[in-house]
């Protein structure tokens, strides 16, 4: 019996006040729901709803009067789609950079033996308490002649320190040292052992990291805003900054002439779809990595 | 005394023998150490311009020397005063709302029976935390339109009239910044404190039970004393970072009329260094690594104070 023991099991009986104090936490948690969730609901209710119902105040958590003509209006709208395709390029190639130089540094950061290893260590953490700062960082890649380049993009952020602790902690407790031994004795090179054992073993880490990764890189907003200034190269958030913070809405980028003088009065109509066009990826991403949570980000955060 | 040299350097060749028998790992850390001289220490070193007139012509490390001339500047200039009040207040705020709320939800979270129920609550409140920060301000600024958004709709419902937009007021700046912030991470920020509530022992709850305890005593005196040194990590972290208040969503949020409140320090670096007619890049670095010193003080203080208290620390 006690081994079966689970703090929330009822064969010890619950009293009252337990009971009680289980209907608090329920609706504490519940109530907390509705708070995320509401303003979530209302956009998406007014983006499923008429231009008209909307300027009129009358939508709250339904859409009133359902149409589609806001989505219709998004797919008009030239600027949307370049930010989108460009977005994706950033965050597929970025991530891959990311996680391609996380893991080159975490790996050799986790092997004990490695001669310098504090010192390196201390290299990259210490550029978590310090930076050069703003203008420094823009001087250098102004030299290095990446403004308004898709390298801007990459480049600066290849990697995040914090990452690569989480990785290299993973690979330190969850990769048991007798595997380098048995490889060792197949005949397996320190890159060998890397490719074939390390990477395929750290598939759960690698999901985390690639997710922060991925995130950071479809929601980011400032590199894009200080180093390009062509819009051929702008991310969606830079677009989005127009639309949505600016109320810039450039009606010369509509192709039906039509709907161009229609614009205004579609203004806030845009808004809501395209709050949910560039919202959904991240979030529908999200639920299919959270299962490696449990083994990637706790054991980081509480080792880093 | 050639004995013991040889012996020396027979110690210093094992050692570098022993180290290129991993050539290869040194190999792979080359590329991020490349990144992180590159794009870290590299612009560390040309912060030195805080301490030059740097000029296009002359470049960083040909610039004339001016000494602190830079920093006593801001420390005089008039808006001194209101940059340091607005960033401390705003992540004091910050800190003062976000981890305490962060806390109480993983407890009440992980003391839920229903394991189902646990892991769906999660899955929601995490949501917000995937949504841009633009995208974020934009919300806002729908859902707090005082006329056609939530906020308009309800308020008016109930008094009759429309309420005053929140946008233009720099008394509720601080409010917004810092709930849509709670609002957007509360979730997320529970993570690392509902994992380390998993790992605590079953054993004491079940002693605690025995003992008679109820489910909220077990909270105060099993759960909590769990987590406090995942707590004391969590607050270094964040006293270390009361000086840095990202740009983003205070620019974002800035405008004409909140801009007593929401002129922050990065904010100002930026409107100084990039954003102005004659950009004054020397001047903008030195609040920057003003900002960037005050920062790495305050973390290796709070770091010394907390191992010297709990013997629970960074490093």
């Amino acid at each position: 019996m006690i081994r079966n023991f689970k703090p929330h099991a009822a064969h010890v009986k619950k009293s009252g006040s337990d009971r009680c104090f289980y209907m608090i936490c329920y609706s504490v948690v519940v109530l907390c729901l509705l708070i995320v969730l509401l303003p979530m609901m209302y956009v998406l209710a007014a983006s499923f709803s008429s231009a008209a119902a909307v300027n009129a105040g009358k939508v709250w958590l339904w859409p009133v009067d359902f149409s589609l003509k806001g989505y219709e209006t998004v797919l008009q709208y030239k600027s949307v789609w370049i930010g989108y395709k460009n977005t994706i390029i950033y965050t597929l190639c970025g991530t891959l950079i990311n996680v391609a130089v996380t893991m080159l540094c975490a790996y050799p950061l986790s092997r004990k033996e490695l001669g310098g290893r504090t010192f390196f260590t201390f290299l990259f953490s210490f550029t978590m308490l310090f930076s050069g700062g703003l203008i420094p960082t823009y001087i250098l890649i102004r030299d290095l002649r990446m403004i308004n380049t898709v390298w801007a993009m990459l480049l600066p952020g290849a990697m995040s320190v914090y990452n690569m602790i989480i990785a290299r902690v993973f690979i330190e407790s969850s990769i048991p040292g007798d595997l380098l031994e048995a490889s060792r004795l197949d005949g397996a090179s320190d890159a060998q052992y890397f490719f074939h054992v390390v990477l395929p073993l750290s598939k759960a880490v690698i999901a985390v990291i690639a997710l922060y990764y991925a995130v950071g890189h479809w929601n980011s907003f400032f590199n894009a805003f200080i180093y390009l200034n062509d819009k051929v190269l702008y991310p969606l958030q830079l677009f989005l900054r127009d639309i949505l913070v600016q109320n810039n809405i450039d009606s010369s980028d509509i192709t039906d002439p039509e709907m161009a003088a229609q614009i205004q009065g579609l203004a806030a109509q845009l808004k809501y779809p395209i709050i949910v066009i560039s919202t959904l990826p991240m979030v529908c991403l999200y639920p299919f990595v959270q299962k490696h949570f449990n083994k990637g980000v706790m054991v980081g955060s509480l080792k880093g | 005394m050639p004995a013991f040299r040889k012996e020396k350097d027979m110690k210093l060749s094992k050692a570098i023998k022993k180290n290129l028998k991993n050539w290869q790992l040194y190999l792979f850390l080359l590329i991020p150490l490349a990144y992180i001289v590159v794009f870290c220490y590299i612009p560390m070193l040309g912060a030195q311009i805080a301490f030059r007139d740097y000029s296009v012509k002359d470049g960083i490390w040909g610039s004339k020397w001016v000494g602190l001339k830079n920093i006593m500047k801001f420390l005089d200039s008039p808006i001194f005063d209101s940059l340091m009040v607005n960033t401390l207040s705003l992540s004091l705020y910050t800190l003062a709302v976000s981890t305490p709320l962060a806390i109480i939800f993983a407890l009440i979270l992980n003391s839920l029976p229903s394991a189902r129920f646990r892991k769906t609550a999660q899955t929601i409140v995490n949501i917000p935390h995937f949504i841009s920060i633009v995208v974020l301000v934009g919300m806002m600024m729908q859902v707090f339109h005082s006329r056609i958004g939530l906020y308009g709709i309800t308020t008016s419902f109930f008094t009759g009239k429309y309420p005053a937009d929140l946008f233009a007021s720099p008394s509720a700046f601080r409010h917004m910044y810092v709930w849509s912030g709670v609002w957007q991470h509360f979730g997320w920020n529970s993570i690392i404190y509902t994992a380390a509530l998993s790992g605590v022992s079953l054993d004491l709850h079940e002693a605690a039970q025995i003992d008679g305890a109820s489910r909220f005593q077990r909270i105060l005196h099993v759960d909590l004393p769990a987590i406090r040194p995942t707590i004391t990590i969590t607050l270094i972290l964040s006293m270390g970072n009361v000086m840095t208040v990202g740009f983003e969503k205070a620019f974002l949020m800035q405008n004409g009329l909140n801009s007593s409140a929401s002129e922050i320090i990065s904010t100002y670096v930026y409107k100084i260094g990039l954003n102005s007619a004659i950009p004054n890049f020397s001047y903008s670095t030195a609040i920057g690594l003003f900002n960037s010193v005050i920062s790495l003080i305050l973390v290796t203080l709070v770091n010394r104070i907390a191992r010297r208290l709990s013997e629970t620390s960074l490093w």
